[in-house]
C-alpha cells in the first residue's frame, strides 16, 4: 500500500513537468507579444524591446522554460504580465479559495439531490416514478451552464429580484445560490444513475432480505444497509466529477462575474497572461492527480478486494 | 491477412466457416436494433437527432435565407410570416441561422468523435490491452497526462494559440492550389476545434476498450485464435474488437452529446467557429445579455432549445442503448 502511494506521488512531479512543458510550448509559440499587450498600441518599439528584456522574453526557449521551472521549484510562480507588479501567487491564491467554495456548494447540490433520487428510483424500479425521475435526471444532464444560467438570471434576478444578477459575497450569501445551482445540476444525473445502478444491485442481495425478514423498518434497511453498501461506486465518481466542476467553473464564473480561477483562466487566455495560465494549469493538474489518488485509496479502503490491483498497467 | 503465411490463412478461413463468431455478433446487433426500436426513449432520441441533424445537412435547401443575408428593414423583429423566428440585431433570419448552425455542429461533432473516440481511442485501447507490457504503460500514461490537464482549459488554450498558425497554413494552401474561399468558409476554425476536441476525446474510450480487452484476452476463444496462427492485427480487429464494442457504443453515443455541447461552449467563449459562419454558441452569446433577454427573447430561445434538445436526445439514445447492450447493469 505504501509503495503504491509512493509510486503515485513520485509520478506527480513527472506529470507536472510534462503538463507545464506542453503549456509552455503553447504559450511560447502562441500569438501575441505580452510586452506589446501590456504597453498598448501606442508604445514605441524601443519601449517594447526594453520590456521584453526585462521580462526575459528575449531569451531562447530552453532558458525561459528552465528559469520558469527553477523559480517554480522555489515557490515563485512569477509575475503577472497584465496586472502590473502583482505576483501570480497573490493573484491566484484568493481566487482558488473562492472557486473551491463554489465547487463545494455545487457538489453538495449534486450529491444532496442525486443520491436520494437514486435510492428512490432503485426502490421504485420499474414503476412510472422510476422512469420519470431517471428521465428528469437526464434532462438535468442536458442543460449545460450556458443554457440554464440565462433562464435563472432572467427569472430569479431580473423578474423576481430575489438573487443578485452577478457578483460574489462569500459562501453564506444569496450570490452563491444561482451559480452553485447551475454548476450542480448537470452532476445530479450522474449521481442518480450511479446510485440507482448500485442500489439495485445491493437490493437483490441476501442480507437485505435478512434485514427485512428480521423486522427492520424500510427506512432503517435503506439507510443502514442499502445506502452504506451502495455508496462505494459513488465515491469513485466524486473524483471524476471534479473535472466536470472545474470545466463548469470557467463558464459559470464568467457569466455570474465571480472572481474565481475559472474566470481568471478565461481572462488570462484572452489577454495572453501566460504566467497566470501556467500556474492555473499546474494547480488544476495537481488537484486532479491528488483527488484521483484519494479516490483510489478510499476505494481500496472500502472494498478490500480491489487492493491487489490498484496500479495494474503493463501487467500481462 | 496479407502478412500471415498461406497455411494459417487457409486455417483461419476454415475455422470461420465452421464456428461463426462474426455471425453471432451480427446477430447481437440486429437483435439490439430490434429491441431499441421498441423503446420510446430510443425512438424519441433518434427522431430528434434525425430531425435536427437532417435539417443541418439540408441547410442550403431548407433554410429560407442564407445565414448571412441581412434584411436591414427588419432588424430585431419578433416572429412573423416572413421571418418565422424573427430576425437578429443586423436583420439576419434567426431560423436560417439556427439551421446552418446545426450543420456546423454536425460537422465538428461527427469529425471529432469519428477520429478522436473511434479511430484513435479504439485502436490505442486495443493495442494497450492486447499487446500489454511497455506499449500498455506508454499509452495509458500518456492518457493520464491528458486526463490531468483541465480539458476545457487546454482546448481553449489550443484554440487560442494554434489557430493563427492553422490560418496561415490554410492561406498558403489556398495560394498553392488556387482553391478560394477556404478561409472565408471557416475551414481553419473547423480544423482547430476538431483537432482540440479529438485530442481529448480518445482517452476515455481507450481506457474502456483496454479494460474489455484485458478481460477478453485470456478467454479460450482468443487463445484458440492465436494458437491457429492468426496475426496480431487479425486477433485485435476481427476477434477482440467486435466483442469489446457494445459498451463503447454506449459511451460514444453519450459522448456525442458532450462533444456537441463542447463545440457550443467554445463558440460561446468566442474562440470556436468565427463569424460570419453561424454557430449555436455565438448565437447564445449574442442573445444572453440581460436587456436582450428581457426585450427580445426570440433571439436566444431557438439556439438554447435546439442545443438542449440535441444533448437530451443523445443522452436518451445512449441510455436506451445501455439498457439494450448491457443488460447486466439493468435493474
Amino acid at each position: 500500500m505504501t509503495a503504491f502511494i509512493m509510486r503515485r506521488l513520485l509520478w506527480l512531479p513527472v506529470l507536472l513537468v510534462i503538463v507545464s512543458f506542453i503549456t509552455f510550448v503553447l504559450g511560447f509559440y502562441g500569438p501575441g507579444d505580452p510586452a506589446e499587450v501590456r504597453l498598448g498600441t501606442r508604445a514605441t518599439p524601443e519601449a517594447v524591446e526594453r520590456l521584453r528584456e526585462e521580462l526575459g522574453l528575449d531569451q531562447n526557449f530552453f532558458l525561459q522554460y528552465g528559469s520558469y521551472v527553477w523559480d517554480f521549484v522555489r515557490g515563485d510562480l512569477g509575475d503577472s504580465y497584465i496586472f502590473r507588479g502583482r505576483s501570480v501567487r497573490e493573484l491566484v491564491m484568493p481566487k482558488v479559495w473562492i472557486s473551491a467554495q463554489l465547487g463545494i456548494a455545487a457538489m453538495l447540490i449534486s450529491v444532496g439531490i442525486g443520491i436520494p433520487l437514486g435510492l428512490v428510483t432503485a426502490y421504485k424500479q420499474g414503476t412510472w416514478l422510476d422512469t420519470a425521475l431517471v428521465s428528469l435526471s437526464l434532462l438535468f444532464l442536458s442543460t449545460p451552464v450556458f443554457i440554464s444560467a440565462p433562464f435563472l438570471i432572467l427569472f430569479f434576478a431580473v423578474n423576481l429580484g430575489i438573487f443578485p444578477v452577478s457578483g460574489w459575497d462569500g459562501f453564506f450569501s444569496t450570490s452563491l445560490i444561482m451559480p452553485a445551482l447551475v454548476m450542480g445540476t448537470p452532476g445530479i444525473a450522474g449521481m442518480t444513475r450511479l446510485t440507482r445502478a448500485s442500489a439495485v444491485d445491493v437490493l437483490s442481495q441476501d442480507y437485505i432480505r435478512t434485514a427485512r425478514a428480521k423486522g427492520l423498518s424500510e427506512v432503517t434497511v435503506q439507510a443502514r444497509h442499502v445506502l452504506r453498501n451502495a455508496l462505494m461506486p459513488i465515491v469513485t465518481i466524486l473524483g471524476l466529477s471534479l473535472a466536470g466542476l472545474v470545466e463548469g467553473a470557467f463558464i459559470t464564473e464568467t457569466i455570474f462575474g465571480i472572481p474565481g480561477i475559472g474566470r481568471l483562466a478565461v481572462d488570462s487566455i484572452f489577454s495572453r497572461d501566460y504566467p497566470v495560465i501556467m500556474a492555473l494549469v499546474l494547480i488544476v493538474a495537481t488537484v486532479f492527480v491528488l483527488a484521483n489518488l484519494l479516490v483510489d485509496l478510499l476505494y481500496g479502503f472500502l472494498d478490500p478486494r480491489t487492493r491487489q490491483n490498484l496500479d495494474g498497467y503493463g501487467r500481462r | 491477412m496479407v502478412e500471415g503465411n498461406l497455411n494459417s490463412n487457409v486455417d483461419i478461413e476454415g475455422v470461420e466457416a465452421e464456428a461463426p463468431p462474426m455471425e453471432r455478433s451480427r446477430g447481437l446487433w440486429v437483435q439490439a436494433a430490434g429491441q431499441l426500436l421498441h423503446r420510446p426513449k430510443a425512438i424519441f432520441g433518434i427522431a430528434i437527432i434525425l430531425i435536427l441533424y437532417g435539417g443541418g445537412i439540408l441547410a442550403p435547401w431548407l433554410a429560407p435565407q442564407g445565414y448571412n443575408e441581412q434584411d436591414l428593414f427588419a432588424v430585431r423583429q419578433g416572429p412573423s410570416a416572413e421571418h418565422l423566428l424573427g430576425t437578429d440585431f443586423v436583420g439576419r433570419d434567426v431560423l436560417s441561422r439556427t439551421i446552418f448552425s446545426l450543420r456546423t455542429n454536425l460537422i465538428i461533432t461527427t469529425a471529432s468523435v469519428a477520429t478522436g473516440s473511434l479511430i484513435i481511442g479504439v485502436t490505442l485501447g486495443l493495442m494497450a490491452g492486447y499487446l500489454g507490457g511497455k506499449m500498455d504503460t506508454l499509452i495509458m500514461r500518456v492518457g493520464e497526462v491528458f486526463l490531468a490537464f483541465p480539458g476545457l482549459l487546454l482546448v481553449i488554450l489550443l484554440a487560442a494559440t494554434v489557430k493563427p498558425r492553422v490560418l496561415d497554413w490554410v492561406r498558403s494552401f489556398e495560394d498553392a492550389t488556387g482553391i478560394d474561399g477556404l478561409v472565408q468558409w471557416g475551414v481553419a476554425d473547423y480544423l482547430v476545434i476538431f483537432g482540440a476536441l479529438a485530442a481529448f476525446s480518445w482517452v476515455g474510450v481507450a481506457r474502456l476498450v483496454r479494460g474489455q480487452v484485458v478481460s477478453l484476452k485470456s478467454t479460450p476463444f482468443i487463445e484458440a485464435t492465436r494458437v491457429i496462427g492468426a496475426s496480431t492485427w487479425r486477433v485485435m480487429f476481427h476477434h477482440l474488437l467486435p466483442n469489446a464494442l457494445p459498451p463503447v457504443v454506449v459511451v460514444v453515443t453519450m459522448g456525442m452529446g458532450a462533444i456537441a455541447g463542447a463545440e457550443v461552449v467554445l463558440s460561446w467563449l468566442g474562440i470556436g467557429i468565427q463569424p460570419p459562419v453561424p454557430s449555436l454558441g455565438s448565437m447564445i452569446r449574442e442573445g444572453q445579455d440581460v436587456s436582450i433577454l428581457r426585450n427580445a427573447p426570440h433571439l436566444i430561445l431557438p439556439p438554447i432549445i435546439v442545443v438542449g434538445l440535441l444533448i437530451f436526445a443523445w443522452n436518451l439514445l445512449g441510455d436506451a442503448l445501455n439498457d439494450v447492450l448491457n443488460p447486466r447493469r439493468q435493474g
